[in-house]
């Protein structure tokens, strides 16, 4: 591990003072940095700590939850405001990782953690644009069942890795910044980006600048909603695929709903064009299907992931018939 | 910079980038804790702060500093009045033929301790049903909130009925 200075931010201002010079890098748990550390993939000059940050869970004045960056994972899948309200935030993050894993990371860093391509990480044998840019990509004709279908490039076709950013991008989360120009906000949807030709690139984000929290908006439908994750073995796998989804249904109809997938692309995928072609609708299996072709439509498949395809429209269509769908 | 292991008080190592697991092995010589893969997968490194059970080897211990930990040596000390004995659970991995080589075990145990605490608090898992319902700590469930801890010698029915085995004394006693 190259070495680094260490420190320990008190409050925001701290952190971003800290965090000002060349090659710094924020520090939550760790479970994905130190990792990256010590393949030599991520080489910070300096880390500040920001696990001592805002940690808390409050509602908001439009009725929703405000999540400090700092609160762990297992905290917030287990909050009864999380459980009761958005049952699918909960069931994705205890989808994902395991339970140490979970007690160690961050809200914050959850968003921020990187792809797991084996290409990325493997900095003395592969090629990776997203690690060393312009270097080319192995996972292109290698081995590729892990890898985006959807909005990839030839420059890269990882896949964004987090469960619970995907109930997010379901959820329509808002993104707290603190930057060197203050505070702002963003849509969850937009902090993460597609690889075009810069895949060392994951967000929006500006050097120096930090997630402070997580903001839920009210969605009171939210409370029939689910996360399905289907994985190479039952438990502590990465998705192959993955479904978030809300679902609102009246006399037989989609009255409103929220649909995002995982493991697809190199971002939390919100499915919009599905929930275009459901809403209003028909809330049965046909509708369903159709929905999931339209979003699908697009997809270019590698090597090893044409599977994926067939896969996330079963599971779209299965997750929204247990969301109370006439599935025929 | 000071860190409790196993209820006595240390500094804390000066280079960052010491793990908590190579501290505790390398710098405390506390060999109980086993280095694994070293990256996050096996669980093998398991061990309790504050409570919690985590991934002594995706932490640095500098991160750690005023907090309370606890390796498989404390478990066993705490688990008997004379402080010389087993803890519950070791004594229960014995009996149920939870392990074959052993390596794995310490990890496991943490584990345990901290998944208990973890239902106790009412703490949902993947296999929860209900949200919003108590815990119940099935066979099922506790497969699932074990699944982080590898057992390359497939003594995972031994571990469970270890874990049962000492589930079911606590609720008798």
């Amino acid at each position: 591990m190259t070495p680094f200075r260490f420190a320990r931010a008190a409050d925001t201002a701290d952190a971003l003072r800290l965090a000002a010079g060349p090659a710094s890098a924020y520090l939550g748990g760790g479970t994905n940095l130190v990792d990256l550390m010590r393949e030599t993939v991520a080489t910070p000059g300096s880390l500040v700590d920001v696990t001592g940050l805002s940690n808390t869970v409050s509602p908001t004045e439009s009725g929703g939850l405000l999540i400090g960056a700092a609160l762990r994972n297992t905290a917030l899948a287990e909050h009864p405001a999380v459980r009761a309200r958005y049952p699918v935030l909960s069931r994705a993050i205890l989808a994902g990782a395991s339970a140490q894993i979970r007690n160690m990371a961050t809200v914050g860093g959850n968003l921020l953690q990187r792809t797991r391509c084996a290409y990325f990480y493997d900095a003395e044998g592969a090629r990776c644009n997203k690690r060393a840019p312009g270097s080319g990509c192995d996972a292109l004709e290698g081995f590729s069942r892990y890898h985006a279908i959807l909005g990839a490039s030839p420059a890269c076709v990882a896949t964004q890795p987090s469960d619970m950013c995907v109930a997010l991008a379901a959820l329509g989360a808002i993104v707290h910044v603190q930057g060197a120009g203050g505070a702002r906000t963003l849509p969850f949807t937009e902090l993460h980006r597609l690889p075009g030709d810069t895949p060392e690139i994951d967000t929006v984000l500006a050097p120096g600048d930090l997630i402070t929290a997580i903001e839920l908006p009210p969605l009171p439908f939210a409370t029939n909603s689910a996360y399905r994750k289907v994985r190479d073995r039952a438990s502590y796998a990465f998705a192959l695929v993955s479904v978030a989804a809300a679902l609102e249904v009246e006399d037989g109809r989609v009255r409103d709903v929220r649909i995002a997938f995982g493991g697809v692309a190199h971002k939390p995928w919100r499915a919009l064009t599905a929930e275009a072609a459901l809403r209003g609708g028909p809330a049965d299996g046909p509708a369903f299907h159709a929905a999931a072709a339209a979003e699908l439509a697009d997809a270019q498949p590698l090597r090893d992931n044409g599977f994926k395809i067939e896969l996330v429209k079963r599971t779209l269509v299965a997750v929204l018939g247990d969301l109370g769908g006439a599935v025929a | 910079m000071e860190i409790t292991i196993n209820g006595s008080t240390t500094a804390l190592p000066q280079d960052p980038r010491v793990s908590l697991l190579d501290f505790l092995r390398e710098g405390l010589h506390l060999f109980g804790t086993k280095k694994g893969c070293d990256q996050g997968a096996c669980g093998a490194c398991t061990v309790l702060v504050d409570g919690e059970r985590i991934l002594s080897c995706l932490a640095l211990a500098v991160q750690f500093e005023g907090r309370d930990v606890v390796t498989i040596e404390g478990l066993s000390a705490a688990g008997t009045a004379g402080g010389e004995g087993l803890h519950p659970l070791q004594q229960a991995f014995i009996g149920c033929d939870g392990f074959q080589c052993g390596y794995c075990t310490p990890g496991q145990i943490c584990s345990a301790v901290g998944m208990v605490a973890e239902a106790k608090r009412g703490s949902p898992s993947h296999v929860t049903a209900d949200l919003a319902a108590a815990v119940t700590l099935t066979r099922n469930e506790i497969q699932e909130r074990m699944s982080g801890n590898l057992c390359r010698c497939g003594a995972h029915n031994g571990i469970i009925d270890a874990i049962q085995q000492v589930l079911s004394a606590e609720v008798l006693s």
